[in-house]
């Protein structure tokens, strides 16, 4: 399963700050979705408001719609922890479980929530998320082991296979290779590109050649200065970003100019 | 310096390794004859060894400073100062803990044998008895108390950390910083005067001890796992919410889990520190010589207690009384020692690997 998401008029607020101002965007599903600009223009704000991430932080609201395959994410009786479990994320810095093992912190979308299965299933739903991760092979023989004890681009996949094993439809990536080396920034890439065989993929990134490199489509966010709300600039294909954006903003910042 | 500088990294010469100890064992002794003499002109034959010690190192300090200075420069100079001053400040933090257990462990050896173990001090005049009754009395009240102080502490410290905010968490935060200089003889005011209003006046049981102890001990159990929730990453919370995990599960198996170790450190600390109170228990708990294993009537004895009163109220054969009270002493200070050790068994066996 994959959804399409609709975002309409879309105002983020940390209490009365305007953060992302007016934005209006479909992201496909089975698609990979990126999202760049400079810092602190608001993109891992707005892909946290995708899973209703962003009121965790008190004083944080949203205004607008938000519709996955039409439903209303910010409903009146919509309860954030069900968004959460159709939309999976991964975060900037790997953070697995660390008093759990492995597979514990692959299986921990179900633990976590007291969901009950077989000793068979289990066996069977970690290698999957694992394979899908593409980590089963360096940690299949230790798979009761600490999480902590990967390196950093392995953590990185537990927390995706983390995310894969409750199998959600959408998957949120908030700058998941910046604290990676390039050997597992490039395994991460790969993985992404597998992923949206099945998933809505969207990928904040301040990396433009990993944007041009696996993003379908690519939105570029920017502000007019500190303490002005972020707003999108451009959204299309990320081939037209890259070679001919329609706003001269994306093309300095594409191009470097600057940023 | 005959040696020519052929670099620019290349600074001055260091005293050899064995010039610092001889220097300071020349010192001392160089104190202890010139006190020895002192003593012996002077007629008094007690030796103080207090000026033997700040003679010694005073002289010891500024010659060793002023011969660093010389040959190897201020900066090392300062820094073999320094040195001295911290190792002396320890040393002397050290001496009144080391002396107090040794007293303790000398004193205390004398009647630390099986029967102090299985006796009560019921029918007992002069020699032999034992601190049983007072053992088990101090084990249940302290039991009891930790029962309801922590389940108390470690959910208010969540409530703080997790959901209080406004003015409710300042409030609670407010009185748990009062509560912690509550002085402990108001604990046991306040137990009686509570129980006074049940059982009326002369009350005296286990029970009110142990409440006694949980007023003392909530704020700490408070503090400690206030502070281990508080280190540990937000990132976790935010990855187990990611997982649609909701809040309540998240604090139980995400939160809890994490810091576990530091409150169980935590726990154990504020147990040794009520282990050891008198005057609550003295004023709700009584003091009696028979066994009592039932905190819910009667007195009940308890180890801080029988140290006290053996000591206080000493009988005809007063050394066997003495004795008694050093062993309780000795006692209750491997008790403490034992929960300490559970209480690093604990953070090791239980914090996160990796």
């Amino acid at each position: 399963m994959s959804k399409r998401i609709e975002l309409q008029k879309l105002n983020v607020y940390y209490s009365s700050f305007l953060a992302v101002e007016d934005v209006n965007m479909v992201i496909e599903p089975k698609a990979i979705t990126a999202f760049i600009g400079p810092s602190g223009c608001g993109k891992s704000t707005l892909i946290r408001t995708l899973n209703r991430m962003h009121e965790v932080i008190p004083g944080a609201r949203v205004e607008g719609q938000l519709l996955m395959d039409g439903e209303d994410v910010y409903g009146p009786d919509v309860d954030p922890v069900r968004v959460r479990r159709q939309v999976g994320m991964v975060f900037q810095r790997p953070n697995p479980f660390p008093t759990m093992s492995i597979k514990d912190n692959v299986l921990s979308g179900y633990k976590l929530n007291n969901s009950r299965m077989s000793k068979t299933e289990a066996e069977e739903l970690t290698e999957k998320a694992l394979v899908g991760a593409n980590l089963w092979n360096e940690v299949k023989d230790r798979l009761d082991k600490p999480g902590s004890g990967l390196s950093g681009g392995q953590q990185q996949r537990l927390c995706i296979a983390r995310a894969i094993a409750v199998e959600p439809d959408v998957i949120l990536m908030d700058e998941p290779t910046s604290a990676l080396d390039p050997i597992s920034t490039a395994a991460i890439e790969d993985l992404a590109v597998e992923l949206k065989e099945k998933f809505t993929v969207v990928i904040v990134t301040h990396n433009m050649q990993q944007a041009s490199r696996i993003s379908d489509m690519t939105a570029f966010f920017n502000i007019a200065g500190t303490g002005m709300p972020g707003k999108l600039i451009e959204y299309d294909r990320t081939e037209k970003i890259f070679s001919n954006p329609a706003e001269q903003q994306t093309e300095d910042y594409v191009s470097g100019r600057f940023g | 310096m005959t040696s020519q500088v052929t670099s620019s990294f290349q600074g001055t010469a260091d005293l050899p390794k064995w010039v610092s100890p001889a220097m300071l064992l020349a010192f001392f002794m160089g104190s202890f004859t010139l006190q020895v003499m002192l003593a012996s002109s002077t007629e008094q034959n007690e030796l103080n060894l207090i000026p033997v010690a700040v003679f010694g190192l005073v002289g010891y300090a500024v010659a060793l400073y002023a011969l660093s200075r010389f040959v190897e420069g201020r900066r090392k100079a300062t820094d073999r100062l320094v040195t001295i001053l911290v190792t002396a400040a320890f040393s002397l933090a050290l001496i009144p803990l080391l002396s107090l257990a040794y007293t303790v462990v000398q004193n205390g050896a004398a009647r630390f044998d099986a029967e102090f173990f299985t006796f009560s001090m019921r029918n007992i005049v002069g020699e032999g008895g034992g601190a049983l009754h007072a053992i088990i009395g101090t084990l249940e009240i302290t039991g009891i108390a930790t029962l309801i102080s922590v389940p108390i502490g470690i959910m208010a410290a969540i409530y703080l950390v997790e959901y209080g905010r406004g003015t409710i968490a300042r409030l609670v935060t407010f009185f748990v910083d009062v509560m912690t200089g509550v002085p402990s003889i108001v604990a046991g005011l306040f137990a009686y005067a509570l129980f006074v209003i049940f059982f009326g006046p002369g009350v005296r049981m286990g029970l009110g001890g142990a409440i006694a102890l949980s007023v003392l001990m909530i704020p700490v159990v408070i503090r400690a796992t206030e502070e281990m929730l508080k280190i540990v990453p937000n990132e976790l919370r935010e990855a187990a919410y990611a997982l649609g995990v909701p809040k309540w599960l998240t604090v139980i198996k995400v939160v809890l889990p994490t810091a576990l170790a530091g409150i169980a450190t935590g726990v154990m600390i504020s147990i040794a520190r009520v282990i050891g109170e008198t005057a609550p228990l003295l004023i709700i708990a009584g003091f009696t010589a028979s066994m009592n294993y039932n905190p819910f009537d009667e007195r009940m004895m308890t180890l801080p207690v029988f140290v006290y009163t053996s000591y206080a109220n000493q009988g005809v054969d007063m050394q066997s009384y003495v004795d008694r009270a050093w062993a309780g002493a000795l006692t209750l200070m491997l008790i403490v020692m034992v929960l300490n050790l559970v209480a690093r068994l604990i953070s090791k066996y239980f914090s996160p690997k990796g």
